[in-house]
């Protein structure tokens, strides 16, 4: 039973918890990213 | 009774994001709900206001006696809603001839399909059972009180006088006795059958069936079948709604579809506005770079040129050319700039290429 | 100092009634903790959430938008002749979120369970969670943009420079943190439609507290630069004396605009929502009062300030503005929320939840005069020239 989902509060649950631990990932790997991209441009400052 | 608390985190620990992903049963995110769920059909038209019911649920829920006696009539004076000391309430909306002696309404939470005040609760505290029940969790509860701002239906309400353990208080629709496979205490304390426990969908084929042999008593309508969604609690009466209490302007949309839009916008703004906002810091700071490198340059050819003159001479020259900046300089600079750069990316390149 | 001179400084008119206050509020708290809230509230099963919820959190919150405001347009969109005016805003906008905090904690009713929703079980239908999120990530990000003032004080030369190193990151977060909770205060309502009056209810209601945040966070700059210019006179440097002066023309500018944008989406959610035949009732009437009195007359005297280049103007639009925000949150959670109920059954404030609503903002005004007076916000400090 546990793994259906039947109503739209628990199908929100679900989906809204996914995207907030995904939202989260993707802020700190966004800063990662960013790093990345512009560290040369740092150095040549 | 928080093992049956619905929690994202625990679908996601039980075997990681990728194979417990839950399989909705409708197809394209519609959901129709619990099957098999249970329900009360209270037949206004029945009910009596003899508040046996009231008595009743005091009883299984071991709530406290109330100031005046339940068999009391006094009380149907005056319109009441549930407090923090009762589940429900029986109120008499208008006078009427012997035998009933007016026109009554119990109620309580109406348990719907997709709960408010689920949606609303930032702790989950409320949970909607296969059963039909909503029910509430004190374990978790922080007592922030939006789910009795949610509900559309003013069903929880609070023990405000409680300094260190308040909580919500609501209708259980007795999961407790349902799972045992007893009745709700109020459905069986009710001596009219003015209340009808069974599978939801049963007692809405029981409501059609009583309005088909009595078209002439009941509105036609039941109420509870689509509000907000549809409720697990259903009305129906041979007065309009709105005069035993109850809104009719309340529509159809479930809950979680009044914000569903607003938070399918959090990812959004998450996603796009680093990538905006950074976007636009190094626009920024391109040009400060830009500009400040101008500046030098221009400060070091006017230093260049004037050397032979006077200090004096020198100082002036400077200001006016920080002033002035003209536009030629500024041009045969940026030309050299762009030109030192190419020469750089190429010596990098040529670099990189060894 | 002498010893006379401390007493004199001590024994202010403000002191005197930021003391009285304070002491006024102590039982009355302690009354909240140890017989319920029931004890000090008006607040009913019907009326749960009162002028702790309406003032406190959705105006402080707004009010208390500068700090990004500020922030986003120096270090993002560099706009560096405002930048004396970032350490000021920041502090404001901290404080202005703890003290939110603050009286959450008087409001919820087991406030040692706040952290629940985020440690114990994670409600994220709610839209609550989400501000909750968001206010608790962005007063630490408050805290962290306004630590190299409090760092320079200490004389913390090391830890300051690593901090200042994060600005950028820091400003990015705190725009998309306050982008999310701003609008999603608003959004908190989107559940109500039965409850809010339809001339203040709409889809667009994030879009009203996003955008009317702003409005508020800049006039929230401008009143406060003008009363620190008052009151902090000799706390502040040249630089800073100069710096107000442009915020006050720049921001005024800003909010003339930002307000412009706000009154057409406000308009334009009307006619989505259908309801120009409501505009003629009673509730209609409150309606444009709001609508033209403080939102199209604020705009329109910011325009005329910034033309005529009289800072006055500017200065009262800037408080009109405010005045408006304040009007707009208390008509959504309590003059316009169970419209359709009579009187008997609406909510007004007991005299005890006023004071503790006095007690929170004279605690953040005592703070504030605080570390104005010791730390450097309204002057550079002289270690650290030209950086800040
Ligand atoms: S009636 Fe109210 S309390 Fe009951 S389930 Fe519906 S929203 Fe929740
Ligand atoms: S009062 Fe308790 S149950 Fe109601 S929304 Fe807040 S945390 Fe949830
Ligand atoms: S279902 Fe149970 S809890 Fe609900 S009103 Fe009836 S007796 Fe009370």
């Amino acid at each position: 039973m546990s793994d259906m989902i039947y109503t739209l509060q628990d199908f929100m649950t679900h989906t809204k918890g996914v995207v907030y631990i995904l939202a989260v990932s993707y802020l700190i790997g966004f800063t990662a990213f960013w790093c990345f991209l512009f560290r040369r441009d740092k150095k040549e400052d | 009774m928080s093992t049956s608390r619905r929690s994202f985190l625990k679908w996601v620990a039980g075997a990681g994001i990728a194979v417990a992903v839950p399989k909705s049963v409708q197809a394209h995110d519609h959901f129709e709900g619990y099957a098999d769920s249970y329900g009360v059909l209270h037949d206004a038209s029945l009910c009596i206001g003899c508040r046996s019911c009231e008595a009743a649920c005091h009883e299984v829920n071991d709530l406290p006696a109330p100031e005046k006696p339940f068999d009391d009539k006094s009380v149907l004076n005056t319109i009441r809603r549930t407090d923090d000391t009762n589940y429900t309430v029986v109120n008499k909306y208008k006078e009427g001839p012997p035998p009933k002696n007016g026109v009554f309404r119990k109620q309580q939470c109406n348990h719907c399909k997709e709960p408010a005040c689920a949606s609303a609760c930032f702790v989950g505290a409320f949970t909607k059972s296969p059963e039909g029940a909503v029910v509430y969790d004190e374990s978790v509860c922080v007592g922030c009180r939006y789910c009795l701002i949610a509900c559309p239906f003013n069903v929880p309400t609070y023990t405000y006088d409680d300094a260190l353990t308040p909580k919500v208080m609501k209708c259980t629709m007795c999961l407790p006795r349902v799972k045992e496979g007893k009745l709700p205490g109020c459905v069986e304390a009710c001596p009219m059958e003015a209340l009808t426990f069974g599978k939801r969908e049963d007692l809405i084929t029981i409501a059609k069936e009583r309005m088909r042999k009595h078209p002439d008593r009941y509105i036609n309508h039941i109420y509870g079948e689509n509000e907000v969604g549809g409720t697990n609690w259903l009305y129906i009466s041979e007065e309009p709604f709105e005069e035993l209490g109850m809104r009719t302007d309340l529509g159809i949309t479930p809950a979680p579809e009044l914000t569903s839009g607003a938070l399918a916008m959090v990812p959004v703004i998450i996603g796009m506005w680093p990538v905006l906002l950074g976007g636009i810091y190094v626009i920024n700071r391109r040009k400060d770079i830009i500009a400040k490198k101008e500046k030098e340059d221009a400060v070091a050819e006017m230093k260049a040129v004037t050397t032979a003159e006077g200090e004096e001479k020198v100082k002036k020259a400077k200001e006016q050319a920080l002033k002035q900046q003209g536009f030629a300089v500024k041009r045969e600079v940026k030309k050299a700039l762009e030109e030192a750069a190419k020469a750089k990316d190429e010596n990098q390149n040529g670099e990189e290429a060894k | 100092m002498s010893d006379q001179a401390v007493k004199k400084s001590l024994f202010t008119p403000f002191n005197i009634i930021a003391a009285l206050i304070i002491l006024g509020g102590i039982p009355i708290a302690i009354m909240r903790f140890t017989q319920g809230l029931g004890a000090v509230t008006n607040l009913d099963h019907t009326n749960p959430w009162g002028i702790w919820i309406g003032f406190d959190l959705l105006t402080g919150v707004a009010l208390a938008a500068g700090g990004y405001v500020t922030a986003a347009a120096v270090e993002l969109f560099g706009m560096k002749k405002f930048h004396a005016a970032v350490r000021p805003a920041i502090l404001t906008g901290f404080l202005g979120y703890s003290l939110v905090v603050f009286a959450l904690l008087f409001d919820v009713g087991r406030p040692w369970r706040l952290p629940y929703p985020f440690m114990v079980n994670q409600g994220v239908t709610s839209i609550m969670f989400e501000v909750g999120a968001c206010v608790g990530l962005y007063l630490t990000v408050l805290f962290l943009e306004f630590s190299p003032a409090a760092l320079e004080w200490l004389g913390l030369k090391k830890i300051r420079k690593v901090v200042v190193r994060l600005t950028i990151l820091l400003t990015v977060f705190g725009v998309v943190l306050s982008t999310l909770h701003q609008s999603s205060l608003g959004a908190m309502y989107l559940i109500v439609p039965s409850k809010l009056h339809p001339l203040w209810y709409s889809s667009y209601l994030p879009v009203f507290f996003f955008v009317s945040s702003i409005a508020a966070g800049l006039s929230m700059v401008i009143f406060e630069s003008t009363m620190s210019h008052r009151n902090f006179h000799d706390k502040m440097d040249a630089h800073h004396i100069e710096a107000s002066r442009h915020v006050t023309f720049g921001f005024g500018r800003a909010a003339a605009l930002v307000l412009a944008g706000y009154f057409a989406v406000k308009v334009f959610g009307l006619a989505l929502g259908n309801h120009w035949d409501l505009l003629f009732t009673g509730y209609g009437f409150w309606y444009q009062l709001e609508l033209i009195g403080f939102v199209a007359f604020p705009c329109f005297l910011y325009a005329l300030g910034v033309r005529d280049k009289n800072a006055k103007i500017i200065k009262f639009a800037a408080f009109w503005t405010v005045l408006g925000i304040v009007l707009n949150r208390l008509n959504i959670s309590f003059f316009c929320f169970n419209y359709h109920l009579p009187a008997s059954e609406r909510y007004t404030p007991h005299w005890m939840e006023i004071g503790i609503s006095l007690f929170v903002i004279t605690i953040g005004l005592v703070v504030y005069k605080f570390i104005v007076t010791k730390m450097p916000i309204l002057h550079q400090h002289p270690d650290y020239p030209e950086e800040h």
